[in-house]
């Protein structure tokens, strides 16, 4: 299974990182919200824990939101909106 | 609770089970057994921490370098505090079971070599066990891959002899070590015995004329000046470079000024106590890690023996153990040895002569992996660890692809390599060496930073180019 990039609807764009371990899914999040605009959300989904307490790191010091936190099962999807 | 956590919840109360049981039986059988099970549960006990605080080495610089987030580097330096701490207690009151290691330019090398292989590998050495714990196939790799490594890199000679210069060969041999080890053959022994074991072993203590096991040597010179003192230089560094511009925006945004000098020391503890999980479990590790070495000199005491090579002779199975009588057996947290030593042990048993050299042959022997305290604490490691997810609902079985594959055993190759170098992984050439003193330890720390940070830069190429393939028709 390879990384997934998708374009839900316009300013919302998915990031499947399901499979991959650090420090994959955090540096894929960082390049994608690098690439979107201001305003736009970024749902990324993985299943690392690690990558999980990265990646909030990561958005609070760029001061992007993560607007929605879900973890089930060892399975993790942020919703982030870049604010910066 | 629904039924998958209510199972997983039943997993965990298995696993726990499984360990208390053989602590239970193998006490039962002889009291000599408490060795192991003390190995065990401190084992037990970091693997809890590790996946409760997400605690990875791999990840302090790495993601600082790729990503900007300064968590792991104060975690670590956290808990190297702790553990500092406590060992000062426990070498100036004479319990401590460590020993300094020969250190030079070799171990940065080895460090730098180390530091791009736990980057590739998505985890150091002690990261990989506790992701194991979680169900991570990827990490398993890894630890296979460290293990057979080193047990490989450890007795290998033919034409890797030709690399060895001529001055480690001669004197190599000037050591008069017993014919059977046949130091002069091998590339790991003309390394060890002709040229780390010609370097010197300092800690910080010995360097400014303090003797170790004295309150002013252990509290002054290891831990002021060879911890507090570097520890708290480098989390300025990590401040100012990583955290600094972050806290401005902020403290703008709140007060509509540009911070003070007070206000930046409130910024720098904010970014100490960022994430309370990894802080817990730096607590909790530094600790448990300065009071293994506390309760395994109490158990050697207690036995009248310096080694469990000793206790194993006393239990009749001293096969595999060293020509001195001798198997690996610290005192303290290690991980990397007891990996190559279950492999050594399965490949004597398929045949390969492997006694013959230094790692295995002269210091740490090959005995059977059931009855090593060291490879119990990490099995233990790896229970703990899959409690804890479990526990949390956070296991979760995770089969590598073949990207992944590739990188687990290329990361877990260059960490084999970089621990035999160095002596050591994140672990035992780094957190306890730094935290007992041991100059080496921040000559590791350092090659691993240099390390991480290279490894960086190739993994954003990769990625990059990753992403470029994947995303060809996504429109942005």
């Amino acid at each position: 299974m390879a990384v997934k990039f998708d374009k839900k609807s316009e300013g919302v764009y998915t990031l499947d990182c399901t499979g991959y371990v650090c420090p994959h899914p955090q540096i894929y999040t960082k390049k994608m919200l690098e690439k979107i605009n201001q305003g736009d959300i970024l749902e990324v989904t993985f299943d690392n824990p690690s990558s999980s307490e990265s990646i909030a790191a990561m958005c609070a010091a760029n001061g992007n939101e993560i607007i929605e936190k879900n973890a089930e099962g060892g399975k993790y999807i942020y919703k982030i909106k870049k604010s910066a | 609770m629904d039924e998958k956590a209510r199972k997983k919840k039943i997993w965990a109360l298995v696993i726990t089970g499984f360990f208390s049981l053989v602590s239970v039986l193998t006490y039962a059988y002889n009291d000599y057994y408490i060795y192991l099970s003390a190995y065990l549960w401190f084992g037990f006990i970091y693997g809890m921490c590790l996946q409760y605080g997400r605690f990875c080495f791999a990840s302090a610089f790495r993601d600082l370098f790729a990503v900007g987030v300064p968590r792991m580097v104060v975690g670590i330096m956290t808990a190297t505090l702790f553990f500092a701490f406590v060992s000062s207690f426990v070498t100036a009151t004479g319990f401590s079971t460590f020993h300094p290691s020969p250190s030079g330019i070799h171990s940065t090398i080895a460090g730098l070599i180390f530091g791009i292989g736990m980057v590739f590998a998505g985890g150091c050495a002690s990261g990989s066990l506790y992701k194991t714990g979680e169900g991570n196939g990827v990490a398993l790799l890894v630890v296979l891959s460290i293990s057979v490594t080193q047990s490989s890199f450890a007795d290998i000679g033919g034409w890797f002899n030709k690399l060895v210069p001529n001055s480690w060969h001669e004197s190599a041999i000037s050591k008069n070590l017993p014919a059977v080890i046949n130091a002069g053959d091998g590339w790991l022994d003309q390394y060890l015995a002709g040229y780390v074991w010609n370097h010197p072993t300092l800690t910080f203590a010995k360097v400014l004329g303090m003797k170790n096991e004295s309150f002013l040597g252990a509290f002054t010179g290891n831990l002021l000046i060879g911890v507090i003192v570097p520890a708290l230089i480098m989390l300025a560094i990590v401040y100012v470079i990583w955290v600094k511009k972050s806290f401005i925006r902020d403290s703008i945004k709140d007060s509509g000024r540009a911070p003070d000098l007070k206000n930046h020391l409130t910024g720098f503890w904010r970014m100490i106590l960022s994430s309370k999980r990894t802080s817990i479990a730096g607590l909790i590790l530094g600790v448990a890690c300065g009071l293994q070495m506390f309760v395994i000199e109490g158990l050697r005491i207690k036995f009248g023996v310096r080694n469990a090579g000793e206790i194993l002779g006393r239990l009749g199975s001293d096969f595999g153990v060293s020509i001195r009588g001798t198997v690996f057996d610290p005192g303290y947290w290690y991980v990397t040895t007891q990996e190559a030593q279950w492999v050594g042990w399965v490949m004597h048993k398929l045949g390969w002569n492997n006694m013959d050299n230094i790692f295995f042959g002269y210091i740490n022997g090959i005995p059977n992996p059931a009855l090593n305290p060291a490879d119990w604490m990490s099995l233990a490691l790896i229970g703990g660890a899959a409690v804890m997810a479990l526990l949390s609902n956070e296991f979760k079985f995770k089969k590598p692809t073949k990207e992944l594959a590739v990188w687990a055993i290329l990361g877990g190759f260059f960490m084999g390599i970089g621990s035999r170098l160095g002596l050591g992984c994140n672990v035992g050439a780094f957190f306890v060496r730094v935290s007992n003193g041991d100059t080496g330890g921040w000559l590791f720390g350092l090659g691993m930073i240099g390390g991480a940070f290279i490894g960086v830069k190739f993994f954003n190429w990769w990625t990059e180019r990753r992403m470029a393939k994947e995303m060809a028709g996504l429109e942005l």
